[in-house]
């Protein structure tokens, strides 16, 4: 299911002396099955973007295509459910949400919304479980008697107990310390690989987007102002540099190198490719 | 005294928790050092911090803050002299703007007006707030709001700053502000700092890092004695500054590295020698 | 976020922007006192034109004010309707059993009109004007009196500041939470009643559970920078009068006057 930006404009408050640009004129396509990240500063529009792949905001003008779905400012509120199941969305710090008494009942409130019956959403609610790597024995537990990285996977699980087709993830580490943001990363990657799902991640981590990322979004002041791969949109330091973006810590220390008189071609993104771009530069692995 | 924190043998368990939080931990930290405490969630690094200025009593075990013992009549005193900056910039921002929350500690302790005014001043000043003295915190961002905590603690004058995981919640760009901040005091007054941290680059900072682990020390030793043990660390669910993981890159291509820690200065340099004799 | 009633206030420098909020509060208050006074449309009038020249002086834009009466119109009209029905006296325009619109219904239902709309420009004025922090503070302020009789008005002063502190965090976290249940299927604002109420639980148990987690991160933070009561504490924020609140309580004495000699 293909996502598709035409010309969107979203203007917060519309009408009212508080308004203020939320998006400006973005075009873009998230394909099927891609993994998509969206890279811009803290204001940059990111969440706006976001908010607007499942019509939690309708476009002030233009439209967005979500599947089969046209959404655009004239679109009624009702009917909106199926494009809802379709697209699964993990806000940050999405441990927030969990309100059930138990983990199960937590799971299954999605499904249950879009008409699951209850032995589907018990069954859903299980599966899940086990997929973001938690013992089955919390299903029984309240949600609030867990760790925080913990819950954090509760509340995945219930966005994936929806079975949508796009999973959009809006700095789904943030707080975690580094084996959980690592164990997260790869869980998303697996979930990409096997079940399928396109991925949309807002994050502030480069090397995430290099690792992980197939196509990058690049929000400025409301506008899209780059996209294309990792690969293209790291090829130029200097123009990130001036939109206060980071550079993956592979390409960063590539840089330092080239001052140095390295050369590199492409510019790595990770430290395998720096690794093996360096190799011959000095001198092969019997270096003595 | 050169000892601004000592802590022997302190335990401490969580009422209701069957296992101890911290077991047998002891750790002296000088003045003017910079300690990082690093360790996976749940390895007991928080409770650690809150039992050096009493927001827990130990279950066993004695602090020493500044040479006074933390005991009941103590407390408020030693309150005075350690400042902490704690993980959610929204929840311990007090005051309704940024000058009121710098002056929220002041007004604790009874300060006369005119003595908080020129102290809040000063310390928006040293967090270069100033021009934010009158914004409301909804309308900063998290890095913002944590130089505004950092300025509440300095307004203190106190001797130690303790950062709980202070850079967590923030953005690269705020992470970087609130750790040059935090450089910069040192330059430019004696501060003691504990920070307790999962990133890799403020505890590069430290004088001295020591890993936590299921509420014992682990290891304890400078940056570079600490980051040479490399994958080690990745298991104790920890991170590896970016040099040393392309030193291992690189060792598992064949390649002679020196086993002792390098910063990316160090390793560019190396990387240099061995390009310049090819 | 600024829809709330609270959060309206409209920042500026202007005359009005500058008083004290202890002035602006007690000059409100009388104001509201003194429409009572008036009794015919010369003192009506004066009213108004008093009330004009304050909207001038805050430099806020009219249409604030007309939407500040928007949500009493229904109230307004009510009471209006009810004057003019049931006023008798002078001359009878219309009658109809015992309703009869007489000369005198028309002019107190004028006058009812005008003293409602005026109120609400006046309190408008006074909310549009002041920060809800600054109204906090001349509410302590002028309490400040009842600490004799033991009333703990520094600490009330306290948890009102930060009630008013964290309503743009409550409300930022309100939002959150409510996309997030969105996105998982909950329809608010739709259905029956019953319906309706079923779909606030997944948005007021992480409410409260947040305001819990704020509340206990806040105290822990509190604690650890030395807040031990209201007793020993002194104080940041102080207000001071300065010489165009007494020129603000000169022209209600004005005010007063004209109103006095030009009433019926």
């Amino acid at each position: 299911m293909d996502i598709t930006f035409d010309h969107v404009s979203f203007t917060y408050q519309a009408g009212t002396p508080f308004a203020g640009e939320g998006l400006r004129d973005v075009s873009t396509t998230i394909s099927d099955h891609s993994y998509t990240a969206i890279i811009g500063h803290t204001g940059s529009g990111k969440s706006t973007l976001l908010q607007h792949l499942n019509a939690l905001l309708k476009p002030t003008s233009g439209s967005v295509t979500i599947g089969d779905r046209v959404i655009t400012a004239e679109t009624n509120n009702k009917n909106l459910k199926p494009l809802r199941q379709k697209v699964g969305m993990v806000f940050q710090f999405a441990e927030n949400q969990l309100f059930e008494q138990t983990v199960a009942k937590d799971i299954a409130f999605g499904p249950k919304n879009f008409g699951a019956s209850d032995d589907e959403a018990a069954a859903l609610a299980k599966q899940m479980v086990t997929l973001v790597g938690l013992p089955e024995e919390v299903l029984t537990q309240s949600p609030f008697d867990l760790s925080g990285g913990q819950m954090r996977r509760v509340a995945i699980a219930g966005v994936l107990a929806m079975q949508p087709q796009v999973l959009v993830l809006d700095e789904p580490t943030a707080g975690l310390d580094p084996a959980g943001r690592r164990d997260m990363m790869t869980m998303f990657e697996r979930l990409h690989e096997t079940q399928g799902l396109t991925i949309v991640l807002v994050t502030h981590q480069m090397d995430d987007v290099a690792d992980f990322a197939d196509h990058v979004l690049v929000m400025d002041q409301g506008a899209l102002i780059k996209e294309g791969s990792p690969r293209e949109i790291f090829a130029d330091p200097d123009w990130l540099r001036a939109h206060q973006l980071g550079l993956p810590k592979a390409t960063a220390m590539a840089e330092q190198l080239m001052a140095k008189g390295f050369r590199f071609d492409p510019l790595p993104l990770t430290s395998d490719e720096l690794a093996d771009q360096l190799l011959p530069q000095i001198g092969g692995a019997h270096h003595e | 005294m050169t000892e601004a924190i000592q802590i022997d043998h302190l335990s401490y368990t969580y009422p209701d928790a069957t296992h101890p939080a911290l077991a047998d931990v002891s750790l002296d930290i000088a003045q003017g050092e910079w300690v990082a405490i690093i360790g996976h969630n749940g390895s007991g690094k928080s409770t650690l911090a809150k039992n050096i200025n009493g927001l827990l009593a130990p279950t066993s075990g004695q602090v020493t803050v500044a040479g006074l013992p933390l005991t009941e009549e103590n407390i408020w005193d030693i309150r005075a002299k350690v400042g902490i900056v704690f993980q959610n910039p929204d929840n311990q921002f007090v005051g309704a703007t940024v000058a009121d929350d710098v002056a929220f500690g002041l007004e604790n302790r009874g300060m006369p007006r005119d003595e908080m005014i020129v102290r809040v001043d000063d310390a928006l000043e040293q967090v270069n707030m100033s021009a934010f003295s009158s914004r409301e915190p909804a309308r900063l961002s998290g890095g913002q709001k944590q130089r505004v905590a950092i300025a509440g603690i300095i307004a203190q004058r106190p001797d130690i700053i303790i950062l709980d995981e202070a850079t967590s919640m923030l953005d690269p760009a705020g992470r970087l502000e609130v750790l040059q901040l935090i450089q910069a005091l040192r330059e430019r007054q004696s501060l003691t700092v504990l920070s307790i941290t999962h990133d890799i680059d403020e505890a590069a900072s430290a004088d001295r890092v020591i890993i936590l682990n299921d509420g014992a020390i682990k290891e304890s030793g400078t940056p570079a004695e600490i980051f040479a043990r490399g994958p080690e660390l990745i298991e104790l669910g920890l991170d590896v500054p970016f040099a040393e993981r392309l030193k291992h890159a690189l060792i598992s291509r064949g390649v002679n590295m020196p086993a002792h820690y390098l910063d990316e200065e160090g390793l560019v340099n190396y990387l240099w020698t061995l390009h310049s004799t090819m | 976020m600024n829809k709330l009633i609270l959060g309206r206030y409209i920042p500026g420098d202007s005359w009005i922007h500058q008083l004290d909020p202890r002035t602006k509060l007690l000059a409100s208050f009388y104001y509201i006192g003194i429409i009572f006074l008036a009794n015919d449309w010369k003192s009506y009038l004066v009213m108004t034109l008093a009330t004009f020249f304050m909207i001038w002086l805050s430099k806020v834009k009219l249409g604030f004010f007309l939407r500040g009466v928007r949500p009493m119109l229904w109230l307004i009209l009510f009471t209006v309707l009810l004057q003019v029905f049931f006023t008798t006296g002078g001359k009878v325009y219309w009658q109809w059993g015992w309703l009869a619109i007489t000369q005198f219904g028309l002019s107190n239902g004028a006058f009812i009109f005008m003293r409602f709309v005026l109120i609400i420009f006046i309190s408008t004025l006074l909310t549009l004007t002041t920060q809800p922090l600054s109204l906090a503070d001349a509410v302590e302020s002028l309490l400040r009196p009842l600490r004799v009789l033991h009333v703990p008005v520094t600490e009330l002063a306290l948890v009102l500041q930060i009630a008013l502190r964290f309503v743009p965090t409550l409300m930022d976290q309100t939002t959150k939470i409510m996309n997030a249940q969105r996105a998982r299927g909950v329809d608010f604002g739709s259905g029956n009643l019953f319906q309706q109420m079923k779909a606030v639980v997944p948005l007021l148990i992480p409410l409260f559970v947040d305001s819990f987690s704020i509340a206990e991160d806040l105290a822990t933070a509190m604690d650890a920078r030395g807040y031990q009561g209201g007793d020993g504490r002194s104080k940041f924020r102080v207000l001071k009068y300065h010489r165009r609140d007494g020129a603000a309580a000169a022209g209600m004495i004005v005010l007063t006057v004209l109103l006095l000699l030009l009433r019926a």
